[in-house]
């Protein structure tokens, strides 16, 4: 390893008292597998058109037992594999991250184990071995089921994949699996939207992160709209699609437990029980290790990122940076992203400025307020950022 | 033979004269090569366009401020002092050109061959014919391939009435004919005229502030003589100031002794505002003082207004300091605090027209690094209520209320030359300005000078550039002011959820109320991001709403991921949105973004005359 690249950043982060003070919380992983067998024309994340690199994995696994040096053998409740697409590696090299996991961790028995795939790259073969090395939630890429949306978004698959993958899923003995959907590009009509929608919910998943498209700058996307003079995803047309997603969701038993997510809702059981609770455990700003290129970890308000390339990443100490949270900024933090989820957010959360502008968002039908949460209307929703801005103090 | 000294210059051999041209017409270039023919200026220190000393005038090639500088010429063997007298070439100017005419005998008409003469050169040609002055007609850019110098020549001995074979042709850029030129100055103007045992009287043609010299006055002596040590008076405004220093441009400051009669040149006193020493006024002793000024003084006056507010709040102070410095060398300049509930703290600034406007407003951003909103430019309207009140209004917004009179607003006499061709689509455009034709004069076979009077309103917007564009670039335009007209003027309000933005507040012809409404309440429709709340967009006249458009409520505001574990982004990418909250000009909950309010205001102009 290059050791010239200075000290740990950790080393000063991660103090023994703020360590030992979490050793009893549950800790959530993600790993981060950044190859793509192409680039979407939309995707700013950290992403590469590469195969499978064996370097990448020995670097991955190093951090994640270094890891467990620091924080000691923590019970992990979680663990999600995304990218990049985790499903370009073979099914026994995910078995083999997740068996390190459970080396060096405690491995919760019934830890949610997730990983994203595409299902361009399943089989009903590959989907066996995962759900045996112990993966039992699969999150499948679907986006749309119209092709010429599918073109507009890069994707390689036919709309028929996604749905043939699910039923694959079953037949491994997957019973948590989730759509991702896209809504909102440019072509993208009404009716298309509702034909996705429509396909999704016959595929019966448990989950949906149905999102809208958001034309990131300096994408593919970006420049291709640009350049065509085509103008991007509408407001209107992206607040009607999302009303139309979540009526037909709930029609279809799925509730809304985070403004882009909905799960399969259960009679007395909140959240949903098929729930990301790996999500959830971002959206509650509770611990989680994100081990590979660019992943952000969080510890008791302490917050470090990786460094973004791989091959960085594979050659020193994997973090960049970090920051430690100011109790206002954990605050504002908690604010913005439990107002997201329909548990809501404890109005104790508030100073008393900003709960007397409570009454302001109920009346206008954005918020509907108890005692015990603060919870968005589907309107409110929509407009999320917008009352959070307004709610919270300077 | 040497030159003669300043001070001790027989008057018999000075010459005083200046250049008449239209921007671009190649005055500058003469200037420049006439400073290098006398040998004033040497090759190696010779800069393009010498005369002109601030970056905006070199920029749009025109002057703004006149210097004077000596030049030796020998005619016959004998040594004569030139004093090339430069005049700002713009419209908005004329009353500096009136008094640097004033200082001179002569003047030289400077006309592009290609392009003949334009309505502002051929308007200070009349004021030089006024003044008395020896006419030089020239063809410059003989040299060039569009040149048509029998054409133009043959139009300005029409104009002028003299003989073709009396118009001079020469290129300043090559220097061709422009010793010719510099030789026929010294024949035909004739010598200054003045007594020497007289109570001095010099002219104020110029008066500039310099930071380390304070105001440098540029005088014209008509009677006795100034010298170093001298308390001078200032005829309008009575101040008295001693002399520090006197002396003559040629072209850098020399230091002399004194100034005599005919005899052009500096004076420095030490004040430090250019309103303390006045352009038209008159200088005599103290000790001795004439018994009445030289005539034509003029005491300047905004003819146009403009609010003028800092993007950011706290560049106010800024701003302040900045408007107080450009005083000091700009007496036509006034500007006075003023609020607007939309735009803040700013301030409503009065300038001699549009291009005087823009020139302020462009220094301002360039000297003082300021980012500002500018309101749409307006005249002064007198307002009189019934009951016979009457108020002077130079800010829509404080138009008064109560039961109108009448209403009088500023009115010019136009001169627009053009190629004949175009007469029909002027003649429409005036009419649509309210213009009155008063006149159709040919100066040749195919151009026309048209005489309009027309209100200032309907010029101070984009008249000159719809003039442009319908004439291919060919009409020039020149007016001065004509008094005013009684008009059915009506103030239009444009209110954004109820509340009065008093930045689009406007004086217009009631038959142009509507159009000005739906314009402007489009334009802010599409300017102003959605709200959460609808928000009307109105135009009213008083109470009456003439037009209305809405914007809709906004009605998606979040992002649908939140980036898996990167939830510093989301944090960081809030605080940038309430850091943007802060920038809003806030028009009752109405939230506006500065650049929206800018656009707006920039483009008020076209929409106002369509």
């Amino acid at each position: 390893m290059d050791k010239t690249r200075g000290p740990d950043p950790l080393d000063d982060l991660l103090t023994p008292q703020l360590v030992d003070s979490r050793r009893d919380a549950p800790l959530s992983v993600y790993l981060h597998l950044p190859w793509c067998r192409r680039r979407c024309g939309y995707c700013d994340f950290n992403t590469y058109v590469h195969e499978p690199d064996p370097a990448y994995l020995v670097a991955l696994k190093a951090e994640l037992t270094a890891a467990a040096q620091r924080l000691g053998p923590r019970r992990v409740s979680t663990v999600f594999c995304g990218g990049g697409t985790p499903t370009l590696l073979p099914a026994q090299e995910l078995a083999g991250l997740l068996a390190h996991i459970a080396r060096v961790f405690d491995l919760d028995p019934a830890a949610e184990i997730t990983t994203e795939a595409n299902p361009e790259t399943l089989d009903p073969v590959y989907l066996r071995e995962l759900r045996q090395a112990g993966f039992n939630r699969l999150s499948l890429g679907m986006q749309s089921a119209t092709p010429h949306v599918l073109a507009v978004l890069d994707r390689q698959h036919t709309p028929g994949r996604a749905v043939a993958a699910v039923a694959w899923a079953r037949q491994a003995g997957f019973t948590n699996v989730s759509l991702d959907l896209i809504y909102g590009a440019p072509g993208e009509s009404a009716s298309d939207w509702g034909a996705s929608l429509a396909t999704a919910l016959a595929a019966a998943p448990d989950h949906i992160s149905a999102y809208a498209l958001t034309v990131e700058p300096g994408t593919p996307l970006a420049a291709r709209l640009a350049r065509d003079h085509i103008p991007g995803p509408q407001e209107d047309d992206l607040a009607d699609k999302y009303l139309a997603a979540d009526a037909a969701f709930e029609r279809a038993g799925l509730g809304w437990y985070e403004l882009s997510n909905w799960a399969r809702v259960a009679p007395g059981q909140s959240p949903p029980p098929k729930a990301c609770c790996h999500n959830l455990a971002y959206w509650h700003s509770q611990d989680w290790w994100g081990a590979g290129a660019g992943a952000h970890s969080h510890i008791a308000g302490v917050r470090w990122w990786n460094r973004r390339h791989p091959g960085a990443y594979a050659s020193g100490p994997p973090a960049q940076a970090g920051e430690i949270l100011s109790p206002q900024q954990r605050r504002v933090e908690r604010v913005l992203l439990e107002l997201r989820l329909a548990s809501g957010l404890d109005p104790a959360r508030l100073t008393a400025a900003e709960q007397a502008r409570l009454p302001g968002f109920t009346a206008r039908g954005l918020l509907v307020a108890t005692d015990q949460a603060l919870v968005l209307t589907p309107a409110g929703r929509l407009l999320a950022d917008a009352v959070v801005r307004d709610l919270l103090d300077a | 033979m040497t030159a003669p000294l300043p001070g001790a210059t027989d008057p018999a051999l000075i010459r005083n004269f200046g250049i008449i041209a239209h921007i671009d017409h190649g005055k500058s270039t003469l200037a420049d090569r006439m400073l290098q023919l006398t040998g004033v200026v040497d090759e190696r220190t010779m800069r393009s366009q010498y005369l002109d000393r601030m970056d905006i005038e070199r920029e749009r090639g025109i002057t703004i401020k006149s210097q004077a500088v000596r030049l030796p010429w020998t005619v016959d063997g004998v040594t004569h002092v030139l004093n090339l007298i430069d005049t700002p070439g713009h419209v908005d100017f004329t009353y500096e050109v009136s008094r640097s005419l004033a200082a001179c005998e002569g003047a030289v008409l400077l006309v592009d061959a290609a392009q003949g003469i334009e309505a502002q050169t051929l308007a200070n040609l009349y004021l030089a014919l006024e003044a008395d002055l020896r006419i030089i007609p020239v063809l410059n850019k003989i040299d060039l391939p569009g040149a048509r110098p029998e054409k133009q020549a043959a139009e300005l001995a029409h104009v002028i009435g003299c003989e073709v074979a009396d118009v001079l042709q020469v290129s300043a850029k090559t220097g061709v004919g422009v010793i010719q030129l510099l030789d026929q100055i010294v024949r035909l103007v004739p010598p200054p005229a003045g007594d020497a045992a007289a109570p001095a009287r010099a002219l104020i043609f110029d008066s500039v502030y310099d930071s380390y010299r304070g105001v440098v006055t540029y005088v014209r002596v008509k009677d006795g003589q100034l010298a170093q040590r001298d308390r001078i008076l200032m005829m309008s405004t009575k101040a008295t100031h001693e002399v520090l220093e006197v002396g003559v441009i040629a072209p850098e400051p020399a230091k002399e002794a004194a100034l005599g009669v005919g005899e052009v040149g500096y004076l420095i006193t030490g004040v430090k505002d250019v309103r303390q020493s006045r352009v038209g006024d008159t200088v005599t002793l103290a000790a001795r003082p004439a018994q009445a000024p030289l005539s034509g003084y003029r005491h300047p006056h905004p003819m146009v207004y403009t609010g003028l507010f800092p993007i950011d709040g706290h560049d106010f102070p800024l701003l302040r300091e900045a408007l107080e410095k450009l005083q000091l060398n700009d007496a036509a300049l006034v500007f006075e605090p003023e609020t607007s509930a939309a735009l803040g703290f700013g301030f409503r600034i009065g300038c001699l027209g549009l291009l005087h406007m823009d020139i302020v407003r462009e220094r301002l951003r360039r000297e003082f690094g300021l980012d500002l909103i500018s309101t749409a430019p307006n005249v002064v309207y007198k307002v009189v209520l019934e009951g016979g009140a009457e108020h002077i209004v130079t800010n829509p917004s404080e138009f008064p209320s109560g039961k109108v009179a009448a209403i009088y607003e500023p009115v010019v006499k136009a001169s627009i030359l053009t190629p004949a061709e175009f007469i029909g689509p002027l003649m429409e455009l005036c009419q649509s300005r309210r213009g009155r034709q008063t006149g159709m004069e040919y100066l040749s076979e195919d151009r026309v000078e048209l005489h309009y009077v027309l209100p200032l309103a309907e010029i101070v917007f984009d008249f000159f550039d719809a003039l442009k564009s319908r004439t291919k670039g060919y009409a020039s335009l020149d007016y001065e002011e004509a008094g005013t007209q009684a008009a059915e003027l009506v103030k239009v309000d444009i209110l954004l959820n109820g509340e009065t933005v008093d930045a689009f507040s406007a004086v217009v012809h009631k038959d142009k109320a509507y159009n000005y409404g739906v314009a402007v309440a489009q334009k802010l429709r599409r300017l102003i991001p959605r709200q959460q709340f609808e928000v009307p967009i109105q135009a009213a006249i008083g109470s009456r709403v003439i037009a209305r458009e809405t914007i809709r409520a906004v009605r998606k505001d979040v992002l649908a991921k939140c980036y898996g574990g990167d939830i510093t982004r989301k944090r960081k990418l809030l605080e940038k949105q309430k850091e943007g909250k802060r920038r809003m000009k806030m028009v009752g909950r109405v939230e506006v973004p500065p650049e929206a309010f800018v656009a707006a205001l920039s483009t008020a102009v076209e929409a106002d005359q369509k």
